[in-house]
């Protein structure tokens, strides 16, 4: 009886994984016979979405062409296409110059733009918060404690009456968010730069620790008088109070796709090629009255020499539609589409790409 | 004499009523979050469930249809190789600990069991991550399973190696004196004996590694595609998407992703009761 | 273990010795080797565990156990406040999840009325099987604020006591250690359950013929014999308790400080790893983490090794094996 019992089991068992991999034959075809190509990637989180509509745009276009895209965070993306187990990553902050002579020969491609948006929860606010980069980091740095200090107010007079203690909320998990937010803090706050500094993960001085857009999301959510940064789709998505940040140039902006773009137009002709490092490029608080002073790229980065000819190419010709035709998916999804000098910076790196010194676009 | 006997007699049996509401007062305590946990994964989820869900694959966001079908393939795969692989080891180390283990190998399995059972999972990713995907050079179901065994053996090496030692001695005694071998009582009698133990331990395990995404996140990963290799494409599961889209700022993806956590949660409650079902306890020892 | 290799030995006293059984042969090198296998995977582990740390190590030393800075701008890096954390959330959450889950499993082994047994059994095993990343969007959503409202209540009655002390924003140790007690009330109740069911018959009966009452019979008699089964169940609960990553980071708050508060943010060792390895963009805040994870397995080893040898003790003092 227990004989039959396990062999059952085991017939079982047998039975679900043909299933599984049988299923994958009956399943509709996804690439046809003749060279399919497999694409993978890996790496942030924050483009995803945006990625995911690509990779299925896409695959309208390219049948043969199948992409698959790990959503793991920056560092788990850098990690891998370092272990080459990926084609391509993707990444919030660019490399550090370090890691760019490390990974010989790789090119960085920004794909899209994000915006870092400060969240509140002020039950009762009156009109929307302004806010300075100083007081900003004053904030974060525990030195403004509560909603009505003078600063403030100075700025937003309904908030006289706010006799509260300032919730701080901040990221937990290392992010490109975070890097953003205290690059920016960096730039505006000497105090700042000197004692926390800007990174994937810092050591905060204040605040509480959520994990995630949307632990953060979440816990301003629930606080009432907290102040947390986000990701600017989540800000919209979930109905934020946003506050209206002081740009260079003196002028109150708040975070849009506009404002975002207008950032980005500002520092391109700053911008390296796309094979030379771009550690230090920055685009916060950057000059120009309509800019969003906390917005940055997310980078692709993939290999200038391609090891295999059909891969290569695939990757190469997905690459040249993602900056082109794959621009007009970004502003529903809350992305800002890149604006057109940096389209024209990653044509020329794309040209770059190449089998055997072969390039793939000409 | 006789009112003091009842008098203390009466202390005692009030004791015993107590301490029966109080542990079920227990029963309740812990059913309230439980239960508040399962109502919100239910009624946030069984919006989202459809046929379409079930069987189709994952659209891009803000079009409507596509759900978790390889997800849920996905799971069957990377949990039924995790299996493959901790079934076999972890029974027959427990099986090593309980009846062969008077000498220091034991000692030391046992000890070296009970820490990895404390491995975060995050750990058993990275560790697969670095044997595995490294090795075959690409994400894949094989990498998400062995990640998944890493944290399914401990917990079955426990719970079989306590189960068995529960069977009393007089058992294996009788059977020996009947001339049967030891490998054969240990097999047909001893284990039959310990059948219920052991398979708590198998569905507890079990359970846990189909939840778990940390360690899936870095080997088995993520696809839009049916699974159609075991080791050179990543494989979409279940807790994977179930995280990825749960993350996300919109709306519909959400939706999903409880969705997600009511199928794999009725995959888990058919399992459970299959099994149970399956070895109903003829042979059990409570029985005698 | 001993009694059992002691009966099996019987077999070599007598006159004739048995034949040599090939079955036997065969099948104790089977089960030989799987231990061994497991022995292999941990020593791998550990392995790697050394290896990627080794640079942290080198660079700190000793003095990374008591540290407490963690700044990964500024390369410094400290395990003490991680090292508290995992410790007091763990053992908060055996110290609410274990007296539950004993009665739980007595419930369910002894006094419960048959029919409810398998249900109530059933829910349990299930919720061993929630993805933690839900638990921890349920405790963001609906425990972190159960938790502030009633930590401002305890504030106000309790506030001088240094546990109670301090704002409460539902992101806590307090928070943590209440959801790592749910998660592993399951485990812990179902094995123990077990455990207690296969006490023998005749063993109950023998108490109850003395005169006890049902509670007094359970414990004269049932949880004595399971003791070995029952601290197995806790163990187990508390491996899933340290090693858990998920559930924990969305709720404790994620401050590296080590605070006398209960309603105080926290953060445990699992939970900072999990957090920052994927972002670590360089070798040391890499091999930090990993040495974290080093002495995140030491720390379970000195835990289980104190629990281990509480069950020795007991034993010698002459209890059921």
């Amino acid at each position: 009886m227990r004989t039959k019992i396990l062999a059952g089991v085991v017939v079982l068992a047998a039975a679900v994984l043909l299933a599984g991999y049988f299923l994958s034959y009956s399943a509709p075809k996804q690439v046809e016979p003749e060279e399919p190509v497999v694409l993978n990637g890996a790496g942030a989180t924050f483009p995803y979405p945006l990625i995911d509509k690509w990779v299925h745009e896409y695959k309208l276009i390219a049948p043969k062409v199948t992409i698959n895209y790990q959503s793991i965070g920056s560092g788990g993306g850098i990690k891998a296409i370092a272990d080459k187990t990926v084609d391509f990553a993707a990444s919030d902050a660019p490399l550090t110059d370090d890691k760019f002579r490390e990974l010989a020969g790789i090119l960085h491609i920004p794909e899209t733009m994000g915006a870092v948006a400060v969240v509140y929860n002020i039950p009762g606010a009156q009109s929307m918060m302004r806010l300075t980069g100083e007081i900003l980091s004053e904030i974060y740095l525990g030195k403004i404690t509560r909603w009505n200090d003078k600063k403030i107010v100075s700025l937003n007079p309904w908030a006289q009456s706010l006799d509260k203690e300032i919730l701080v909320v901040r990221r937990s998990d290392g992010s490109g968010t975070t890097f953003i937010f205290t690059d920016y803090l960096s730039m505006v706050s000497s105090e700042w730069a000197n004692t926390v500094g800007k990174g994937t993960s810092v050591s905060w001085p204040v605040g509480v620790g959520a994990k995630g857009n949307e632990g953060v999301a979440g816990a301003v959510k629930q606080n009432q008088f907290s102040i947390g940064y986000v990701e600017l789709a989540y800000a919209i998505k979930e109905n934020f109070s946003v506050a209206a940040i002081q740009n260079r140039e003196g002028k109150f902006v708040e975070p849009t796709l506009d404002s975002i773009k207008a950032a980005a137009a500002t520092a391109s002709p700053k911008l390296p090629k796309g094979d030379q490092s771009w550690a230090d490029v920055s685009i916060v608080s950057p000059p120009g009255a309509d800019s969003y002073p906390i917005a940055s790229f997310t980078y692709i980065l993939v290999y200038k020499d391609q090891p295999n000819k059909a891969k290569g190419e695939a990757l190469a010709k997905f690459l040249w539609w993602v900056v082109h035709d794959g621009q007009k998916y970004s502003s529903d999804l809350a992305y800002a589409p890149l604006p057109s000098e940096v389209v024209k910076l990653n044509e020329q790196t794309l040209k770059l790409l190449n089998y055997n010194g072969e390039p793939f676009i000409k | 004499m006789k009112s003091d006997k009842l008098q203390g007699f009466g202390k005692r049996k009030a004791i015993d009523r107590l301490m029966t509401v109080l542990s079920f007062l227990c029963v309740l305590v812990a059913l309230v979050p439980l239960i508040s946990m399962l109502l919100t994964v239910v009624t946030k989820g069984v919006l989202a469930l459809n046929l379409d869900f079930l069987t189709q694959l994952p659209k891009a966001v803000g079009e409507s249809g596509g759900g978790f079908g390889n997800a849920i393939q996905g799971t069957f795969i990377v949990v039924g190789i995790a299996c493959l692989i901790s079934l076999p080891i972890g029974i027959f180390s427990g099986v090593f600990l309980s009846e062969y283990g008077a000498n220091s190998i034991a000692l030391g399995v046992r000890f070296i069991s009970d820490v990895l059972s404390g491995t975060p999972s995050i750990i058993a990713g990275i560790f697969s991550y670095t044997l595995v995907v490294k090795s075959f050079g690409s994400w894949s179901a094989l990498a998400g399973g062995f990640a998944l065994s890493l944290i399914m053996i401990p917990i079955i090496t426990r719970t079989v190696e306590e189960s068995l030692r529960l069977v009393p001695l007089e058992v294996r005694e009788a059977s020996l004196a009947l001339g049967i071998r030891r490998w054969r009582t240990i097999l047909n009698i001893v284990m039959i004996t310990a059948k219920a133990g052991i398979i708590t331990g198998i569905i507890l395990a079990t359970a846990r590694a189909s939840g778990e995404a940390a360690p899936l996140l870095f080997t088995s990963g993520f696809s839009n595609s049916w699974a159609s290799s075991l080791t050179n494409q990543p494989v979409s599961t279940l807790p994977v998407m179930i995280y990825t889209y749960a993350i996300s700022p919109f709306e519909d993806w959400r939706a999903k992703a409880w969705a997600g956590a009511l199928v794999l949660m009725i995959l888990i409650l058919i399992l459970n009761v299959g099994m149970r079902f399956a070895t109903k306890g003829k042979y059990s020892w409570r029985n005698f | 273990m001993r009694e059992m290799s002691k009966t099996f030995s019987l077999f070599f006293i007598g006159e004739r010795k048995v034949k040599f059984s090939s079955g036997d042969f065969f099948f104790k090198t089977l089960v030989t080797g799987c231990a061994i296998i497991i022995l292999i995977y941990a020593s791998l582990l550990l392995a790697e565990l050394f290896s990627g740390s080794k640079l942290s190590f080198e660079r700190f030393g000793i003095s990374f156990i008591f540290g407490s800075s963690w700044d990964p701008v500024n390369g410094e890096y400290g395990a003490l406040p991680f090292i508290f954390g995992t410790l007091v959330s763990s053992l908060l959450a055996l110290a609410i999840a274990v007296p539950v889950s004993l009665g739980i499993s007595i419930y369910l082994a002894e006094l419960s009325p048959r029919a409810l047994r398998a249900p109530i059994s059933v829910i349990l095993e299930l919720l061993a099987a929630i993805p933690s990343v839900i638990i921890g969007l349920w405790g963001i959503f609906v425990l972190a604020p159960f938790i502030r409202d009633a930590g401002n209540i305890l504030e106000n009655l309790f506030g001088f006591l240094p546990i109670f002390r301090g704002p409460s924003y539902g992101l806590s140790m307090l928070t943590g250690g209440v959801i790592l007690a749910i998660m592993i009330i399951p485990i812990i109740s179902s094995v123990s359950r077990e455990a207690l069911s296969s006490v023998p018959q005749g063993i109950k009966e023998a108490a109850l013929a003395l005169g006890a009452t049902r509670w007094e019979m359970i414990m004269m008699s049932m949880l004595p014999y399971a003791r070995s089964g029952l601290l197995g169940a806790i163990i187990l609960g508390l491996g899933r308790a340290m090693g858990e990553t998920m559930a924990i980071t969305m709720v404790i708050g994620n401050v590296p400080r080590i605070s006398p508060s209960l309603l105080a943010p926290s953060y445990t060792m699992s939970a900072v790893i999990a957090n920052e390895f994927a972002e670590a963009h360089d070798y040391l805040h890499e091999s930090a983490l990993i040495e974290i994870g080093l002495i995140l397995c030491f720390t379970t080893l000195v835990v289980n090794a104190l629990a281990r040898a509480l069950i020795w003790k007991i034993r010698a003092r002459g209890g059921y094996p």
